[in-house]
């Protein structure tokens, strides 16, 4: 099910060659100044008009464009408020051949099974495709085509595999006819937008529409859908703007889809040059350009509230980085978006909010992707609208929930750290030499408890660039008098001789016992285990996650490569400055590596501690303790 | 023998577990049988020290020596005994205090013997079967007590029976001609061989000595009464005969969270030689002996002293290492046979974690 899928311009979908190198054809198509209209690349519009409502809802959605347009999407919508009670229903909409209907089609045929299940266990929850698409959990991408990626909900492995060898699966049949419908397509949306351009009022949209096409030039085209998008687009609005949420963990290569998330960003971001060819289906953004212009638009994004907006700019700009305060923040921004709520008239609280909240998500994944803690959280928060009895008024719903975003905030975050720290303490003995890497809320904790406690003992502090987040840990365990050593990871396997125990947080632990944490911690616990020096673990159990990861390579996170480029304080060191402009040249960011269970001796939890096997036991206990799912 | 070595039992450092060990298992000699026959006359009281605070009229302490001077019983099976006879013979009136009363004597026996794991995994155990869903299902604090003696009965009782519970299970691992390791005289692994041999199946065992104990000698002694063909091996010559055996079967004293054991000073190095030349090695535990500790080394264990003799006197400035019990990591460990079932290490925190949370 396949029709849709874009053609890859670029490699060879045959001859998949992994590793690093250069695409043969080195002029990708979105870099082309001039709008190609005959792109193949270009998405099909009249399948987005319906779905695609930017995030800013455009009340002055005008007169409706022309005829075609309206019928399809009116299809369209059709179709899909079906799709809700019976997902198996076969395409009703005749053989556009393009993404309208063969989107219905591939939807309906993967993702029905999966989502009736997600409907079924998320307790009657009549927003199902919400709850599918901010679940991160073990989803992967189950479909490769150019569906809707909020569809996406439903995981597999194998869907992950579909994903990754998506390239290989090509359906050249009805390029050439999807082609021509394009065209036909392409000059009625013309005619729209010109009707459309002037009927916009809205200074968002239009500010938006016009950013975008200063952006890229390859936008020039996407406005045009865009506006038609949005004119015809205006009828079941709110379903269709569940739509727009992207799967939280979208496989970006696929060109249409990234376009296609793209329009509907609220944050401007273009994509990097020079991509690394392993690591295509992660997202990667050109740095720099994000935070200005999402400050400029602070007062006018009317959607997003403040709260998030703000969070969302510190996450894009750094200030709020690390596991937990990330996680904080965010469902802190929830609280107050909660506080300020209120219901529109005609709509039922529990729908209404979850898809708020699904759209402020979607937001903060555009500033920097969610990690899985957060994922959690917001798991959390939306059972917890789901279950909220009907029989209450607004202003006790909101007070409950806030109140269970404290209660969460308490439990699984505060007094967790607390019980790990009188674990994990009776660990160190007088005269450890301990190595931590990184910079780990828990792992601070715990020293600074020892030390309180009047144990005699030293720490190493391991730190790598281009972060440096190590020196934040080391200058706070000199404030407090506890001898340390700094050095960084190229000497890990030098220090490791006199180390005695290693201590690391994580960001996240996996159901096979797998530690997912910042990059360099699987070195270092590598290191350590061959070394036979006991790697100690040191995670909240909100963290768990019950997905399973054999690599770092199918989901991560990438960061800035310019980063790497530079060395601060060494401006001597330049020769990478020109990077960009090399051909045969990629420079890699990650964020994230998974460390194996086999180097972790032991994980500290709240729930005590535990070996790496018995991650799953606990997940399982948590999820029927706290029915998250 | 032990009786020349000065200072022996008296020795305040030596753990009371491993006196006990020393009075049952020690190497058969005519001060052990007299020992044995005055033990098991039940209307002996206590002679071993038991001074310990009598809060009231009756004593866990004597009750639970009473109960361990049986030198088949387990010393964690006479404690649950020693808690039921607690609850039987208590006079609080309401649920609370009867629960404290328990948990006091829960303390008093842990206190006893600080070093002995299953003593105080087995105590925390009884203390969570039997409390776990008390008070709430019953008004009547009558009917509820009688519950709970009925759990605790129930409890000494499937304790007691672990052994042959075990014994059984393991049946199906021991085939025709096989040769078998075991190091020390573990009753459970006794139990294990007495089975089969009860079975007719031919095997031969190999039995290191055990030191300082030296219970090995005892357990072929043994072993020889059942007809069972034993060899008798010191303990650094476990690599030497590795190759010729087939698999390594060790009791425990505890058994942690992480899946591995704690066992008599010894067992570490055996595992290692047998995963080093692929043999397999099983553990016979009861479930009673899941203790929720976490050892990451060999140094990280609560110390057992035991003091060793080598029977000529040692200068004092020469130290002597005298823990009694080492570690061994899961890795090392084959199965674990226990009541519950025959389990693999990582099972180990899978159960404590249902019971304890």
């Amino acid at each position: 099910m396949d029709a849709r899928r874009a053609p890859r311009a670029v490699i060879d979908p045959i001859v998949r060659k992994v590793g690093f190198f250069t695409p043969p054809d080195p002029i990708p198509f979105e870099f082309s100044p001039s709008a190609n209209s005959l792109s193949p690349v270009m998405i099909p519009p009249p399948r987005h008009s319906s779905e695609n409502h930017d995030l800013n809802s455009r009340p002055s959605v005008t007169s409706p464009s022309g005829d075609e347009t309206i019928a399809v999407s009116g299809s369209c919508n059709s179709v899909l408020s079906e799709l809700f009670p019976a997902p198996m229903l076969p395409a009703p909409s005749p053989k556009i051949g393009n993404g309208d209907g063969g989107g219905i089609v591939a939807s309906s045929f993967p993702s029905g099974g999966f989502d009736l299940t997600v409907v079924k266990a998320s307790g009657g929850v009549p927003v199902c495709k919400l709850t599918t698409v901010s679940v991160v959990n073990a989803d992967s991408f189950a479909i490769d085509e150019r569906e809707k990626p909020n569809r996406g909900g439903g995981s597999t492995m194998e869907g992950k595999d579909q994903a990754m060898n998506s390239k290989q699966k090509k359906d050249k049949s009805s390029k050439a006819e999807r082609r021509a419908l394009q065209e036909a397509q392409r000059a009625a949306k013309a005619a729209a937008k010109a009707e459309g351009n002037k009927a916009s009022g809205t200074a968002t949209s239009v500010n938006v529409k016009s950013a975008k096409a200063a952006k890229a030039p390859q936008k020039v085209d996407n406005t045009s859908v865009a506006a038609s998008e949005k004119k015809g687009g205006d009828r079941p609005s709110e379903k269709d703007r569940k739509k727009d949420v992207p799967h939280p963990r979208m496989q970006y290569d696929d060109k249409s889809r990234v376009e296609k998330a793209k329009r509907r960003a609220v944050v401007n971001q273009t994509e990097a040059r020079n991509r690394v060819e392993l690591f295509r289906h992660l997202p990667q953004y050109e740095h720099g350009s994000q935070l200005p212009d999402l400050e400029a638009k602070f007062f006018q994004l009317d959607p997003v509230h403040p709260s998030v907006y703000k969070v969302g700019l510190q996450y894009l700009s750094g200030d709020i980085s690390g596991g937990n305060a990330r996680c904080i923040a965010m469902l802190q921004a929830f609280q107050d978006a909660i506080r300020d709520y209120t219901v529109p008239s005609e709509k039922t609280l529990v729908r209404d909010l979850t898809a708020k909240i699904s759209s402020y998500v979607s937001f903060l994944i555009e500033c920097r992707p969610l990690s899985i803690s957060m994922g959690n959280a917001i798991r959390f928060l939306k059972s917890q609208i789901a279950k909220l009895p009907l029989t209450l008024s607004e202003s006790e719903s909101k007070s409950s929930l806030q109140s269970d975003i404290e209660n969460f905030i308490y439990e699984k975050i505060i007094l967790a750290d607390k019980a790990i720290v009188e674990h994990a303490v009776t660990k160190i003995r007088d005269g450890d030499v301990l190595l931590t890497y990184g910079s780990s809320s828990a792992v601070e904790m715990i020293l600074l408890h020892a030390y309180e406690l009047g144990k005699q003992f030293r720490v190493v502090v391991v730190d790598s660039r281009p972060r440096l987040r190590g020196k934040l840990l080391l200058r706070r365990l000199v404030e407090k008098g506890l001898s340390c050593t700094y050095t960084h990871i190229n000497a890990v396997s030098y220090i490791m001789q006199e180390v005695t125990r290693v201590f690391l947080g994580a960001s996240s632990v996996l159901s096979n016992g797998t530690v997912y944490s910042g990059v360099g911690t699987a070195c270092v616990a590598m290191v350590a285990h061959s070394f036979h020096v006991p790697v100690i673990v040191c995670c909240e159990a909100f963290k768990f996650h019950e997905r399973v990861q054999l690599d770092s390579i199918c989901s991560n996170e990438l960061g800035d490569p310019d980063v790497i480029s530079k060395v601060s304080g060494r401006e001597d060191v330049n020769d990478l400055d020109a990077w960009a402009n090399t051909e045969n040249l990629q420079l890699l960011n990650l964020i994230y590596d998974a460390t194996p269970s086999d180097y972790v001796s032991m994980i500290v939890t709240d729930y005590g501690m535990i070996p790496p096997t018995s991650v799953p036991v606990v997940v399982r206990k948590y999820s029927r303790e706290h029915v998250w799912i | 023998m032990e009786s020349e070595a000065p200072t022996m039992e008296n020795n305040p450092k030596i753990s009371a577990y491993y006196q006990t060990r020393l009075a049952h298992f020690g190497v058969v000699s005519t001060e052990w049988l007299a020992q044995a026959q005055s033990a098991t006359n039940p209307l002996l009281s206590s002679s071993t020290d038991s001074d310990t605070d009598k809060d009231t009229n009756f004593s866990v302490i004597d009750e639970f020596n009473r109960w361990r001077s049986h030198p088949d019983l387990a010393e964690a099976v006479a404690a649950i005994r020693a808690l039921a006879a607690v609850i039987s013979s208590s006079k609080a009136s309401t649920m609370m205090q009867l629960e404290i009363e328990l948990k006091n004597a829960s303390d008093t026996l842990k206190a006893w013997d600080t070093t002995s794991i299953s003593l105080t995994a087995a105590s925390d155990l009884f203390m969570r079967y039997v409390t776990r869903t008390s008070a709430l299902e019953f008004e009547d604090f009558n009917s509820a007590k009688s519950r709970l003696i009925e759990r605790a009965d129930k409890f000494g009782e499937i304790s007691y029976k672990a052994r042959k519970i075990i014994a059984m299970l393991s049946q199906d691992f021991i085939f025709d001609g096989c040769t078998i390791l075991v190091h020390g005289f573990s009753r459970v692994v006794f139990e294990v061989l007495k089975l089969a041999a009860h079975n007719k199946k031919r095997f031969r065992v190999f039995c290191t000595e055990g030191r300082p104990d030296r219970t090995g000698l005892r357990l072929s002694h043994e072993l020889a009464k059942l007809d069972v063909p034993v060899k008798l091996v010191i303990d650094s010559a476990v690599a030497y005969t590795m190759d010729e055996v087939d698999m390594v079967i060790v009791g425990a004293d505890g058994v942690v969270e992480s899946g591995g054991i704690i066992n008599m000073m010894g067992t570490y190095q055996i595992a290692l030689v047998a995963k080093s030349m692929n043999k397999p090695v099983y553990v016979a535990a009861e479930s009673y002996k899941f203790a929720r500790h976490y050892p990451l080394d060999q140094k990280d264990l609560v110390p057992a002293i035991r003091p060793v003799d080598f029977g000529v006197p040692i200068p004092l400035k020469v130290d002597v290492e005298c823990s009694a019990r080492d570690y061994t990591p899961p890795q090392y460990l084959t199965l674990l046979f226990t009541d519950l079932g025959v389990l693999t290490p990582s099972v180990v925190s899978d159960e404590l974690i249902q019971l304890y949370l």
